[in-house]
Formats: structure tokens, C-alpha cells, sequence
């Protein structure tokens, strides 16, 4: 088994809000984070799998990076998380949670068993990956 | 499936410190056949980066496995006080060992972990030190 890695880009803006909290009880839990803000979020997807063995990949890569396009950037690429997404109507969107969003909208689109992990990267200081089982 | 996956958060930190590889039970000679030119009994020093993985439930309410404010206290508090801007072997970590990258992982890693367990839900899982952008070390759990 090999694990191979396509990384991309995004900008999007965001902040932590609970639809239960008034906006004095969001900023006195989420800080300033409940203020509307943004990130250039990098994202890793790793895959595993066997290569083909006449093509020589896991997966290619261009239908990998059209599907990446389609499901990652044309949702969240130059987007308000809270404004222009349904995932954080009620959760914020922490790199946890938009995480785990991202890690459950790969696993449904890609073919099953071979969304190995992500890798959310916010900031150059901070990260969340979502680690699937081992196979 | 899903309760399986595994979340881990990695926060990132620098602090400069200066070290001499050299151990006090060898002969200069012998630390300088050891360590070579890290063996410099005068000391040099690096940009130490940390990066601190942690795992564990992610909150509901906040969304989070632990307020990277905490995780950033915890760092100040028991390693950045301990060791930026400092010579490494004056630690009481490095009184009978050599700060190594592997030594100076293995000292956060003991530093860290029982202090992000009692403070936090979060569980520490891995310490990674890059002491050069050519040399660094784990300590800890592989994902």
C-alpha cells in the first residue's frame, strides 16, 4: 500500500458563532474568533491504495484534482463558512469541526477505502488532521 | 467508521536557545570525537521549533479539543520559561544528559504531557523538534 498527498489552496472568511448564544455570549466564548474574520486555508488529502498497476496510480490525478475543484474549492474557495455554506448553522468553524465537514464530503466522493486522511492547515502555527482506520 | 477516525490538533512554537553537545563523564577529546564542532564548549545555538500534537474528544459547545490559548499557556509556562533564551544544559533535564534533538523532544514531551492531561480533555500524542530546517525528532505516537 502507498499513500500519496495533493495539497490545496483556499482563502474563506468565517466566525465562531452558536445560534443559542447572543452575540455578547458568542464573544465572551469565542473570543475574538466570533469576530468575522478569514483564513488561506492548505489542505492535504492523502490517499491510499494499491497503484494501478498499468497506469501506475492510485487514483488519477487529474479526475483526483477535478473532484478536489468540485467538491472542495467551488464550496468554500473565496466563501463565507457561516454565510455561504449549511455546515456551521449551528457548530462554529473551527478547524476540528470544518475539518471533520471536509474529511466526511471526501469520504463520500471518493471511492470507499481510499480517503487516507486531511490535513487542515489554518495557520503556519496551528493544524488539525482527521486520520481515517487503518484499512 | 466514524467514531474510529482519529482528530489530532498540532500547534507550532518557536523559542531560541543556545546548547553544548558535550557530556560531563567524557574527556573534551572524547566529546569532540562524539560531537564534533556541536561539542564547542563556548556554545552556539538555534531557532528551536515545537510542534505539540494533542488528540482527544472535540468539544461540542466550543468545537474544539482544547482552547489553543491553553495548549499556548501550558507551552509558556512549563517550556518557554524553561528554555528560550537560555543555555539548554543549565536545565536540571540536561544534568546528566546531552541536549540532543532527541533529549530536548523526550524533556517537552515529559514537561508537557501530564500538565495537557490535567488541565484539558486533550491527550498529548507526539512532540516534534526541528532544531535545524536539515535535523529534527519525534517523541511520541506515529499517526
Amino acid at each position: 500500500m502507498v499513500r500519496i498527498t495533493r495539497a490545496l489552496e483556499f482563502a474563506a472568511s468565517l466566525r465562531y458563532a452558536r445560534p443559542d448564544l447572543s452575540a455578547e455570549g458568542n464573544a465572551e466564548l469565542f473570543g475574538s474568533r466570533a469576530r468575522h474574520h478569514g483564513h488561506n486555508y492548505r489542505l492535504e488529502v492523502t490517499l491510499r491504495g494499491e497503484p494501478d498497476p498499468l497506469t501506475g496510480m492510485v487514483m488519477d490525478l487529474k479526475a483526483l484534482q477535478d473532484l478536489l475543484d468540485e467538491e472542495i474549492m467551488a464550496r468554500f474557495d473565496h466563501r463565507d463558512l457561516n454565510f455561504d455554506t449549511s455546515y456551521f448553522e449551528k457548530d462554529p468553524p473551527t478547524p476540528e469541526n470544518f475539518a471533520r465537514v471536509i474529511q466526511g464530503i471526501l469520504r463520500a466522493a471518493l471511492p470507499e477505502g481510499m480517503l487516507d486522511r486531511i490535513r487542515l492547515q489554518q495557520d503556519s502555527d496551528l493544524w488539525v488532521d482527521v486520520i481515517e482506520p487503518a484499512p | 467508521m466514524i467514531e474510529l477516525t482519529r482528530i489530532e490538533l498540532t500547534r507550532r512554537y518557536e523559542f531560541p536557545a543556545a546548547h553544548v553537545l558535550s557530556h560531563p563523564a567524557l574527556s573534551e577529546e572524547q566529546n569532540q570525537a562524539t560531537y564534533g564542532k556541536c561539542a564547542n564548549p563556548n556554545g552556539h545555538g538555534h531557532n528551536y521549533a515545537v510542534e505539540v500534537t494533542v488528540t482527544g474528544p472535540v468539544d461540542e459547545r466550543t468545537g474544539r479539543i482544547v482552547p489553543p490559548e491553553l495548549l499556548d499557556r501550558i507551552f509558556d509556562e512549563r517550556i518557554r520559561s524553561r528554555f528560550s533564551r537560555r543555555l539548554l544544559n543549565d536545565d536540571e533535564a540536561f544534568s546528566d544528559c546531552v541536549p540532543t534533538a532527541e533529549n530536548i523532544a523526550l524533556a517537552i514531551h515529559a514537561g508537557l504531557a501530564t500538565e495537557v492531561a490535567s488541565r484539558s480533555s486533550a491527550e498529548l500524542v507526539r512532540v516534534k523538534v526541528v532544531e535545524t530546517r536539515r535535523n529534527s525528532c519525534i517523541s511520541g505516537v506515529l499517526a
